[in-house]
């Protein structure tokens, strides 16, 4: 694959601050990230550290306060096909069948009902749904739910998953068997994936690179590759010791904000 | 794959039908005893027996027992009543509808328009009444007018608060979806919607039948209002009292054949079967 001169995601000094109340919070600070075409990205990091704000502004939901944000090169404005993004409640249309679900996009794109049904067939076999084309969400689990959504992207030819925690609501079982599912799309498709969890062992277990963030206000504290080699077991001993690793990367960020010492700090400052 | 499938139309049990034709028709069988003991009890002359008001029906339906005025003119008054009831509903549905989608999803239709409903909103239709004889003279489009009125605000309401209630996620999935502007009324808005416009239409039809007959009292020589009226002015109460019963049931029926369009169209969410 011929390596493009642009990288497909770059970031620049960005920020964001949204207004509650009268005060201001600083929902993100100064992120720098730069994504190649087809890695496999998690954002990793406790509540409020912003990875789900970076996430919506890469998607186009919200825009930045200050800073640059780009894929190949043009300015991220507003939400587009070449961006599918996976909710953690699914957000599924709830009137339409699997089918329809999945050819929403293709369909908006202006193709005929005929080539929509042909390329929804393609990705429902894609995620093992063919089954079940003219069920409806409603009559579905949380599992097969989160496939359609996935499918729906796919199928809109996005370039970049941007995915929100998408797993979070499912059971172990069914998590698993997701996440060795997305590894094995991501293998076919070449996706660019963006992936936003607070697990660290999922992050180990799927990515190329993992994004360590840490709050108030949110940044990135670390960027991690990671290098073990595919498929993964996280029962190896290699495994345990990346994980490891992260989890104190993670914690080291969080554990000082309740040393009563730098507490006081932090309000002699304010 | 391991993974159950919820079919929540197979889990319902299936109740025989008989039985709960039975278990409905209890309590209008005891009301009907009550009635009948009721009126031969105190001796009143001014309100008939059960019986009686059947007589009048079967000669309002089908004549061949007082040959009067009324006689198997049943059909004519509810034709007449149907198709104002109808016009006015439909009128109502074609204007909320669209306006109660362009309300819910722009703030500034909704600042324009919200002063100008929330007043006119408290005011009972029935005050309408002298204006719209003014409007459109004494005749069936006064009676239509009220319907349409009465039938106006549940749907226009119910339309607002169906697409303010939608899910805003939907809107951004459509979005990054590749669907926006004004697509998104077609594809999000509507769907979304549907289950409450669904209430409101109901609602509103409802209404539409109760403001018939006060529009019919006054005007018009034909419908179930006028009916009512002439019962009144003649000291028939029988015929009143088969009016209200037909009216009763003409509203019934109305209302299911609008369940079976709900549950057809929203068959997608098992939650709003009517």
């Amino acid at each position: 694959m011929a390596n493009s001169p642009l990288p497909i995601l770059d970031i620049r000094g960005l920020s964001k601050q949204f207004m509650v109340g009268a005060n201001t919070v600083d929902a993100l600070a100064n992120v720098d990230l730069v994504v190649k075409k087809g890695e496999f990205v998690c954002l990793i990091g406790a509540s409020g550290c912003g990875k789900s704000t970076l996430l919506r502004i890469i998607a186009g939901f919200e825009q930045p306060s200050t800073g640059t944000i780009a894929m190949y090169g043009a300015p991220i404005t507003a939400p587009g096909p070449d961006r599918g993004v996976v909710f953690q409640d699914y957000a599924l249309f709830p009137w339409l069948s699997v089918l329809d679900n999945i050819t929403f996009g293709p369909r908006q794109r202006g193709l005929s009902k005929q080539h929509a049904r042909k390329t929804g067939e393609e990705y429902m076999a894609i995620v093992g749904l063919t089954a079940y084309a003219d069920r409806y969400p409603s009559q579905l689990s949380g599992g097969m739910k989160q496939r359609v959504a996935i499918a729906r992207v796919l199928a809109n030819n996005a370039d970049m998953l941007l995915m929100d925690e998408p797993f979070g609501a499912l059971d172990a079982l069914t998590r698993e068997k997701l996440q060795d599912d997305l590894l094995e799309i991501w293998r076919r498709t070449g996706v660019t994936i963006i992936f936003v969890t607070h697990s660290v062992e999922e992050a180990v277990l799927l990515s190329d690179r993992v994004v360590v963030m840490s709050a108030s206000p949110g940044r990135i504290a670390s960027d991690n590759q990671v290098v073990l080699a595919r498929p993964r077991e996280v029962s190896a001993v290699d495994f345990n010791a990346v994980r490891l690793g992260l989890t104190q990367k993670l914690t080291s960020h969080v554990t000082p904000r309740t040393r009563p010492d730098v507490a006081d700090q932090r309000v002699a400052l304010t | 794959m391991a993974q159950s499938v919820i079919n929540p139309v197979a889990a319902t049990p299936a109740v025989p039908w008989l039985r709960n034709l039975l278990l409905g028709a209890i309590v209008p069988l005891l009301l009907l005893i009550l009635w009948d003991q009721a009126v031969r009890l105190s001796g009143t002359r001014l309100i008939p027996r059960p019986y009686a008001v059947a007589q009048m029906m079967w000669d309002f339906i089908f004549g061949g027992i007082y040959d009067d005025a009324f006689s198997r003119t049943f059909h004519i008054h509810l034709w007449a009543s149907v198709t104002r009831v109808y016009t006015g509903f439909f009128l109502a549905a074609l204007c909320a509808v669209p306006l109660g989608l362009l309300i819910g999803r722009n703030a500034l239709m909704r600042r324009l328009l919200d002063p100008v409903l929330a007043l006119l909103r408290p005011v009972p239709v029935t005050a309408w009444l002298p204006l719209s004889m003014i409007f459109f003279g004494l005749g069936p489009n006064a009676a239509i007018f009220l319907v349409f009125l009465g039938a106006f605000y549940p749907i226009l309401l119910n339309t607002i608060f169906g697409v303010r209630s939608a899910d805003q996620r939907l809107f951004e999935a459509a979005a990054m979806l590749g669907c926006s502007g004004s697509k998104l009324f077609r594809t999000v808005v509507l769907p979304a919607a549907l289950p409450t416009i669904f209430n409101g239409l109901r609602i509103g039809l409802s209404f539409s039948w109760i403001l018939i007959v006060v529009g019919e009292m006054t005007g018009v020589p034909t419908g179930l209002g006028a009916v009512i009226m002439d019962g009144r002015n003649l000291s028939r109460t029988d015929l009143v009292i088969s009016g209200m019963v037909i009216i009763g049931l003409a509203g019934f029926i109305s209302d299911r054949m609008v369940v079976v369009l709900n549950n057809k169209l929203l068959a997608w969410s098992p939650q709003h079967r009517g």
